[in-house]
Parts: C-alpha cells; structure tokens; sequence
C-alpha cells in the first residue's frame, strides 16, 4: 500500500541529523527576557504587572477578556524591570514585559493555574497556544462550532520544515506527555478517533509514540514529503477528507493539535503547568547545534550565544524554517511562544538575489508543486500587474503560502511573495465592502 | 565565540528562504547537452558545412537576442541558455547543407519574430525555432530542397534505400516511401529495412536526423533527469505509430523517419509553447501526431512536424485555460 500523503509538494535538503540525535538541553538563564504582551494570534494582554514589581515563575504577567487570546506567565522568579514598547519577531512594536531574573532558579517549581475542572478554561489559564507556528490559542480550537462534529483528532508530528527537529526531539523525549494530551484532546471535543501523523524519516519517534500509546490510538507513519504538515495536507493524508474552501478543518470533522501543543495541553491537565518554555531548535552555522530548552524571552541573540556562535560567513537568521520562517533583522527580538526554531543560513544556503522582473517560462513545476493544486504562475503573472480579480478567480485566498512555488521556480520568481500580497489586497478589499 | 550582528552583513527577504538548485540555465544546458550528441554525429557524418550551418544558427539567435536587448533597453538574456537552445535546434531542423545565411535568416526570424516581440522568453506563442524554419523552408524551398541532397563526397556512401533509385532522386526516406505509396508500391520500398540506417546513420534529411537513436537517446536522458514531461514524446510518438499503422503504413518507419523524434522529444516539449498541465500535455501530443500524420499521408508533402507542432502551439492556450486543475477543497471530494 502506497504510504499516505497529498498531492504535490517539494523535497528540500531536511539537514535535520544536525540535531535530531543530541538531546534537549537547558539554554542558560539569560540576564534579561522580553515577554511580548501578544505572543499570538488575537487580542493583545493587557500587563498585569508593573517596572520594579517582583514576578514568580509561572506567575501570569499579562491577560486579556478577549476569547482569543491567551495570557502570558513568567518563566523565572525575578524582578519586572520595565514594561515598554519592543519589537518582535514579525518586525512590529508591542507592548512588552522585561523581566530580570534571579540569578538561582528553581525550575522544577512553578505557581500553578487554577484549578478547574473545565480543560477548555486550564488550557486558556496556562497560556497555550499552537507551537508548531502559527500560535494560534489553543483553547479555542478546543471549542469547535455548535454545528460541527469532531470525527478525528489528529496530532502533528510530521515537521516538515527543513532544519526544525524540535517535535522530532519532543516526540522522542516526552511520547507519554504528546499521546496523554492527544487524549485529553480527545475526550474534550468527543472525537472517537486519534490520529498521530508522523513523516517516515522519524522512524524513532514513530516507535517511541507507538510504545507510548495504546490501542486506542493509531500512530500513522506518512510520506516525507514538504509541506506533510500543513493542516489541509495532513487532514487529506489522514482522513482522505478536503476541507473545504473557505471552511475550517471542523467541516472535515478533524481537529489538528501540533505535537508540542499537545504535550503542554497534558502538562496543563495534569499538572496545572502554565507555558513558560519551550524547545527551539538552533541549526545551520551555529557552532553547537541543537535542541534548546528556551525560556520564553530569552532573545535570539542570547540563544545564538547559547549555541556558541557562528561557524562563517552568515546571510540570513530564520526564525521558524526556512520554508515559512522569518528573517530576523534584530537579535534582541525575543522568542516566543510559536518560535520553533533560529537557522542560520550561509549565503550560499539563500535563493540567489534576482534584479526586475523574472519570465516565467511556463515548465509548470510551481503547479507540480502547489500542494492547494493552484497554478501559482498564473496568480504571479496576475499579482505582478495588480489585478486582484484575476487572482481571485485563480482562488488566490487558498494559497496557504507554504512557498513550494517560489522554491522550485527555475527563473526564482517570487511566486508566493506576490501571491500573499494578492491576498492581502483581496482580504482588505473583502473587508471593506 | 559571541556573535555580533553587526558582524555579518545580512539580507533580508520574505519566505522562502532556501530554494531548488535547479534553475533556468541548467535546464537549457541539459536540452543542448541531450541534442549534443546527435549534433556532433551530424557534424561528423555531414562535413564542415553542418559545423558552418550550427554556427550561423545558434550565432543569428545569439547576436538577435543580445542586439534587441540593448536596442530595447533590457537586460541582457543570453546566461539563460534558451537563445542557444533555439539556435541549436533550428540548426537540426535544417538540411546539412543549407546556405549559412538562410541559417542567419532563420535565426533572426525565430528570435526577433517568434520570441523576443511577444516580450522575450515566456511569452510567445509558437515555437521560435519551428517559426524560423517555417519562415526560411517557405522562402526558399528550393535552395532547400536541393540542400537536402548529399553533396560531392558523400556521393555512393550510403545512399538511402535501394540502389540506383535513390541515387539519382537524392530525396529523403519519408519522399521516397511517399512516391512509392502513390505508385501503389510498384518500387517495392522496404521500410523495415530503413529501421538501421534511420536510428545510426541516415544522411538524407535534416541535420537533426542523421541519428534516430541519439535522439532518442538524448530524450530519455531528459525524461528521467524529470526536463521534460514523458507524456508530450509518448502522446506524439504513439499517435504517429498507431495512425501510420490504421493508413496502412510501418508504424516504426514512420515514427523514425522524417522529423518526428526532433519534433517529439525536442520541440513539442518547448515549456513555453506546450500546455501546463499533463492531461493539457498529452492532448497537445496527441493533436501534433494526428496532424503530422495526416500531413504525411494526405498533405502536399511528407515533412510535416514543423506545421503539426506550430498548429498545436496555437491551441494551447485554449488546452491551459480548459484543463485548469480543480483547486483543493473546491468541488468534488475524492479519494
């Protein structure tokens, strides 16, 4: 039988054996962190705290009424030296929490969330939001529509980013944690049926999960194949279900939790453990490569340092892969809750820098590639000239820019940076009308 | 060791951070190095004339394309291989002894006329080598004709066919096995016999035709190097066999003779000028068959790739926009 998979997709060099065999470990405790107020998608917190206050670890240090959301706990005892502005990540400014920490923690204790009896509400108090990324908050997908019946719950550990191996490295160290969450997941939405996808170049994480689970859960080994896990993909591999248009993956009867989520949904449940850490891989020209056990605020610089600095010549820092990832155009920045991993690229790693306009020459490798079956050159050609009703009529909106089509490109058109900006356009003239 | 990030000079750029090797000038470095060989053995097997005519080409498409850029302004384009592309087929589908400047004028068609007014690479319509010998084998067909007739030295070495008949005529195989089907077979051509010397050694034709076998041998070079899709030479090749076969002729004979492999492995397979998706590839291959087919059979005359192909050309943007995939999660679930 043919191992199951999605249509389309690429096969980038993975560079994960750099750090899929060496183990987690603690990165030092750095002498200051930054805990952005809006670590995810939704409503910024509001900062419960002020400059000069005392924090403990796990102590929530920003929340919010809104629904999405999630608060923010700080991951050291310490002392709240500011609250100001600072950038993040994506380049913009938020409010920010700045913590100095004592110099002796103890991170086996922690104050603890609430205790409910709601896993919806403990989910939300314990700050959890999607690691794989998109930091989108967990609680929320924990509360599908009225009208929709979750069938499957499908836990993600296909990671297939290039360079990342952080789920590789949870899956492995912590499979109790990764299948109890699936569970808990599970029983929450009423899902009969657990799924937990995993890419077949992790054959010791499909074992570990395997050992780890029961009977009740089927540990499917899938196609290594980019983007494996992008959440559409991953429901087809599965379930052999489309989502469909427009339709959340609820209108498939699937709920899709990241491996990494899942096992701070089981640290949540079980012992009212909010988030304050996560596992960030530091990869390609850092002299020590890894898997970094990283408190959040800990600054890119600061995990750079942590992994001993750059071997050569660097063009370019990511955080997250270097499929989707971000530049990192300042190392103060910190890392935050969906910062899974910090790549350093040589300069010969990069796509090579085009001038004007490149021709497409109409190969179709981007249509080849395009795990959403669109036709990318199309929708370029289309962008290119700002004709956004060609781009709709090309189902611009359904690109979930997984980048497949700007990678094999011959001529390095920047095939999904014109069709994101297409969307954007197309978004903000659908909100205006 | 710190880093320091004013120690690295950076740049800064959306996703996707890393790309495919493979890029648009390895793609045509590929295309010439499959034709190579079959040129090479032209070359040899022809004479300095063949080696003159291969200049003439690939230097009339090289000097059109740089002399446009820098009269238009635009960046220059030739690193991208695809004008020495042009060249090197238009070359093949040329008689050997063709006049060097017809070569030049060919060239000049196919890049100034096919490619570079419809905006450069991309963006025409037809096939800019099969434009540049449509062009010249209509001026002058005469010159042509008589170019295709093996010259002075090559005189008694292996003339096509069978004896004498062909030695005066000096035609090409597909002529002659057209004449003997007019005649109702009174010359009793054997096709089959043709089998060898049209895959090794075939000196009348088209400089691309002197060997079948390395141009089949190139092709499938290009098919599992994953250049070119495998459904634009089988949809040509198998509706050429199979339509020889129901006109009553040799299926293989037909597919070896004449222009066919060039065309199916080479020219139909142009990215630019053949439909994006693979069902769109095999219609369009199977449209350049019928056509050559019927041109062979029924046409004024028997070379008819080039037409075929040109005619296909025109319809793939009616194939594109007819065959567009169904978009995930639109429609019809499968599976």
């Amino acid at each position: 039988m043919a191992k199951a998979g999605f249509r389309g997709g690429v096969h980038p060099p993975t560079h994960k054996d750099v750090t899929s065999a060496s183990a987690t470990h603690r990165a030092p405790i750095p002498a200051r962190l930054v805990l952005p107020m809006s670590q995810h998608l939704g409503a910024p917190c509001t900062p419960l705290v002020a400059a000069g206050d005392r924090v403990l670890r796990g102590q929530p240090i920003g929340d919010v009424e809104a629904m999405v959301s999630a608060p923010v706990h700080s991951p050291v005892a310490g002392e709240v030296a500011a609250v100001t502005s600072r950038r993040t990540i994506t380049g913009n400014s938020v409010t920010a929490v700045e913590i100095v920490p004592d110099p002796e923690q103890d991170f086996d204790t922690f104050e603890k969330i609430d205790p409910v009896d709601n896993v919806v509400t403990l989910v939300r108090s314990a700050g959890i939001v999607g690691m794989g990324g998109a930091a989108f908050p967990a609680h929320v997908k924990l509360t599908p529509p009225k009208d929709a019946t979750i069938e499957t719950v499908i836990l993600n550990g296909c990671e297939c980013e290039p360079y990342l191996t952080c789920d590789h490295r949870t899956m492995l160290e912590r499979a109790s944690r990764v299948v109890e969450g699936s569970r808990i997941i599970a029983r929450t939405v009423g899902a009969r049926r657990i799924v937990i996808g995993i890419e077949d170049n992790k054959p010791d994480a499909i074992l570990a999960v395997r050992e780890a689970a029961d009977t009740d859960i089927e540990v499917l080994s899938l196609q290594t194949s980019y983007p494996q896990g992008a959440e559409k993909q991953l429901i087809w591999a599965v379930m052999a279900k489309e989502v469909p248009h427009g339709k959340l993956p609820s209108a498939a009867g699937a709920l899709v939790h990241n491996v990494g989520t899942a096992a701070a949904i089981a640290d949540a449940v079980l012992d009212r453990r909010p988030l304050m850490e996560r596992v960030v891989t530091v990869s390609g020209m850092v002299a020590r490569p890894g898997n970094y056990l990283t408190l959040l605020g800990t600054s890119v610089q600061d995990l750079l340092d942590a992994a001993g600095g750059f071997t050569g010549e660097v063009g370019r820092v990511i955080a997250g892969g270097p499929m989707t990832g971000m530049p990192v155009v300042d190392f103060s920045v910190p890392v935050v809750k969906g910062t899974s991993g910090v790549v350093a690229l040589a300069p010969g790693d990069l796509p090579p820098a085009v001038h004007g306009d490149q021709p497409c020459i109409r190969c179709g490798r981007c249509s080849d590639a395009c795990p959403m079956l669109l036709e990318p050159f199309a929708l370029g050609i289309r962008a290119n000239r700002l004709d956004w009703d060609g781009c709709d009529s090309y189902h611009g909106l359904d690109c979930i820019e997984c980048g497949c089509c700007s990678y094999v490109c011959p001529t390095h058109r920047p095939l999904v940076q014109l069709i994101r900006r297409a969307k954007h356009a197309l978004l903000e003239r659908g909100a205006r009308s | 060791m710190t880093v320091s990030q004013d120690s690295v000079r950076m740049s800064v750029a959306a996703s996707p951070h890393v790309a495919a090797k493979e890029n648009v000038t390895h793609i045509m470095l590929w295309v010439v190095g499959a034709l190579a060989p079959a040129a090479l053995w032209g070359v040899w097997n022809m004479g300095v004339v063949a080696a003159v005519l291969l200049v003439s080409c690939i230097g009339s498409c090289l000097g059109t394309e740089a002399l446009w850029n820098y009269l238009a302004k635009r960046p220059q384009t030739l690193l991208d291989g695809s004008a020495l592309v042009t060249g090197l087929l238009l070359a093949m589908a040329l008689p050997p002894r063709t006049p060097w400047w017809i070569g030049v004028a060919g060239g000049i068609v196919a890049i100034a006329l096919a490619k570079m007014i419809f905006g450069g690479l991309g963006w025409n319509l037809f096939n800019p080598a099969l434009v540049g010998r449509a062009i010249v084998s209509i001026s002058w067909a005469g010159v042509l004709a008589e170019s295709s007739v093996p010259g002075g030295w090559f005189a008694g070495l292996d003339m096509p066919g069978t004896g004498n008949f062909d030695a005066i005529s000096g035609a090409t195989r597909l002529a002659l096995a057209a004449a003997d089907r007019a005649a109702g077979g009174a010359y009793a051509y054997d096709m089959q016999a043709q089998y060898g010397p049209l895959l090794t050694r075939n000196l009348s034709g088209c400089l691309g035709e002197v060997s079948g076998g390395l141009l089949i041998l190139g092709g499938l070079v290009l098919i599992l190097k994953g250049i070119i899709d495998w459904r634009i030479p089988a949809g040509y090749i198998g509706t050429v066999a199979l339509l020889s076969w129901a006109f009553g002729s040799d299926p293989v004979f037909n597919v070896l003779a004449g222009g066919v492999l060039l065309g199916a492995f080479f020219m139909a397979t142009d990215y630019v000028t053949s439909p994006m998706t693979k069902t769109g590839r095999l219609i369009f291959a199977c449209g350049c068959g019928l056509i050559n087919v019927v041109g062979r059979f029924f046409g004024p005359m028997p070379e008819s790739t080039t037409f075929a192909i040109l005619f296909m050309n025109g319809f793939v943007p009616l194939i594109d926009r007819s065959l567009r995939p169904r978009t995930f999660g639109w429609g019809s679930r499968r599976g």
